[in-house]
């Protein structure tokens, strides 16, 4: 029973943010396309 | 290696947090995605000799159109090929296998594009990059059902909408890659490719040594399966070759289709139409503007749909999908025609996140229907819905407005009709669902089939 490891929640939040900081970079340019529409 | 890759070693330990899964397919969706993005290589591929202009021996812009349609082929036929072995290897093989197609597909494409052979380029980004996206699509997809038995929608609307996104990531990086490269010799596709080959090999790679399967009969803390059972939410399952048996598959490959065909015969469009239909007043960077904002609506409606249909009931989303999306299509020309340009955009916005929407909410109703056991499989079989959309609704579209013009009808009104049939097109959609019932009891997997499989265990009641 001791050698039950739990997932750290550091790792879990640097886990997210390496899908969340290029996947806002890729929304964040779309945005600035789209802003064209309501120039 | 083979350890190293085995189902067995990717069953989670006792302190596991479930939240790590969707962050690795995360990884590989927002990779495989980039596969929307392929059209800004179009013009530099076309220049490859030329550099600054296209040059006699250069290849044409229909020659690499073919690109992009093999690699949604091999889609389509890997999916539904490869899904039976994802269920049997588990995810982090499949998802390891498609990083070596998706990222090897890149260098054979340099490969291709340093000489300057077309058909190396086909073999490597639209074969074998192909094979790459239909088992990096599927191969989470089952892994996250199971565990989040209790948000299946939201689960697979993560990892779905990262599809959807990774295209927003693609298409910046490969323009950024591309000025970086470029020079008084090379149009830089070459380093491109190759930078891109090694960037997504490796962020998918991350992602296979990092998912986790739950162990056998596991169950989120705190929850339990609920007393009163929806009809519609089996707690069996169905085989993978014999849910092909079943009239249940062939009404949700039909839903799928049509809400699929009718969404990219529109999504092709926009750009034309909404510069046609408000003349002088939207600029082709305006509407190149449009479309970008499309895309967001695509990807957002990937998770809320999806999310939504963990409440709604899968049944239901998709009766939303087709009857108010039926209603917006028809509405849409009255809109351009009234110069409402507001009101256009926002339901041209509504119907892509439908269109989205109806990507990320068909796993779950594929294991609410077929149980979670073989749903990775079945996913996969039925995308070659996909595959055949992709190529109806585009052809439909072109050719529908084509006729149109040649019989004298004004480019500006060539787009109602095709909206009316799309419209029609839905609620064909929208008869189909409501034909959809629970599996008979026959195509039920027995408790001694399950005995019979290797390394599979059902979990019951998620």
């Amino acid at each position: 029973m001791n050698d039950i490891k739990t997932t750290s929640p550091l790792l879990l939040l640097l886990f997210w943010l390496y899908v969340a900081i290029p996947l806002a970079w890729g929304v964040w340019s779309t945005i600035k396309k789209a802003l064209a529409l309501f120039a | 290696m083979s350890g190293l890759f085995s189902k067995q070693r990717i069953i989670a330990g006792p302190g596991y947090n479930r939240w790590m899964v969707p962050p690795a397919a995360l990884s590989v969706h927002l990779c495989i995605g980039q596969a929307y993005a392929f059209s800004v290589f179009n013009d530099p591929l076309s220049r490859v000799i030329g550099i600054g202009s296209p040059a006699p021996d250069d290849w044409k812009l229909t020659t690499l159109g073919w690109i992009f349609s093999l690699a949604i082929v091999f889609l389509g036929l890997s999916a539904a090929f490869g899904g039976k072995w994802l269920e049997k290897v588990g995810p982090r093989l499949t998802m390891f296998v498609a990083a070596c197609c998706f990222g090897g597909g890149f260098l054979v494409s340099a490969l291709g594009v340093h000489l300057h052979q077309i058909w190396l380029i086909y073999l490597g980004y639209g074969v074998i990059g192909g094979i790459g996206l239909g088992l990096g699509y599927v191969s989470p997809v089952s892994t996250l059902i199971k565990w989040f038995p209790d948000r299946r929608g939201m689960a697979t609307g993560m990892a779905i909408m990262g599809f959807g996104g990774g295209a927003m990531i693609g298409a910046p990086l490969s323009v950024l890659l591309m000025e970086h490269f470029k020079s008084a010799t090379s149009v830089g596709v070459m380093e491109a490719f190759l930078v891109m080959g090694c960037l997504y090999f490796a962020s998918m790679l991350v992602g296979a040594l990092t998912i986790r399967i739950p162990p056998p009969d596991w169950k989120p803390a705190g929850w339990t399966p609920p007393v009163v059972q929806n009809k519609m939410i089996t707690s069996n399952h169905v085989h993978i070759d014999q849910a092909l048996k079943t009239p249940q598959f062939y009404l949700l490959w039909l839903v799928l289709c049509l809400n699929v065909t009718a969404g990219i015969g529109v999504l092709g469009q926009a750009s034309v139409m909404i510069q046609e239909m408000f003349k002088g007043t939207v600029t082709p960077a305006a509407a190149a503007g449009f479309v970008g904002l499309l895309s967001l609506f695509n990807m957002g409606g990937r998770f809320f749909w999806s999310s939504a249909s963990d409440f709604f009931g899968r049944k239901n989303t998709y009766f939303i999908f087709f009857a108010v999306g039926a209603g917006f299509y028809a509405a849409v020309p009255g809109m351009g025609m009234s110069g409402n340009m507001v009101l256009f955009v926002s339901l041209y916005a509504i119907i892509m996140s439908m269109y989205g929407g109806g990507f990320s909410t068909i796993p779950a109703y594929l294991a609410d229907i077929f149980g979670t056991r073989f749903v990775g499989g079945i996913h996969g079989r039925l995308l070659t819905a996909w595959s055949t959309a992709g190529v109806l609704g585009p052809v439909l579209v072109n050719y529908i407005r084509e006729f149109q013009i040649e019989h004298g009808v004004a480019k500006a009104d060539a787009y109602n009709v095709t909206m009316y049939i799309m419209a029609g097109i839905l609620l064909v959609g929208f008869v189909c669902n409501l034909l959809i019932r629970p599996v008979h009891e026959k195509h039920h997997m027995k408790h001694d089939e399950f005995d019979e499989l290797d390394g599979a265990f059902p979990h019951s009641g998620d």
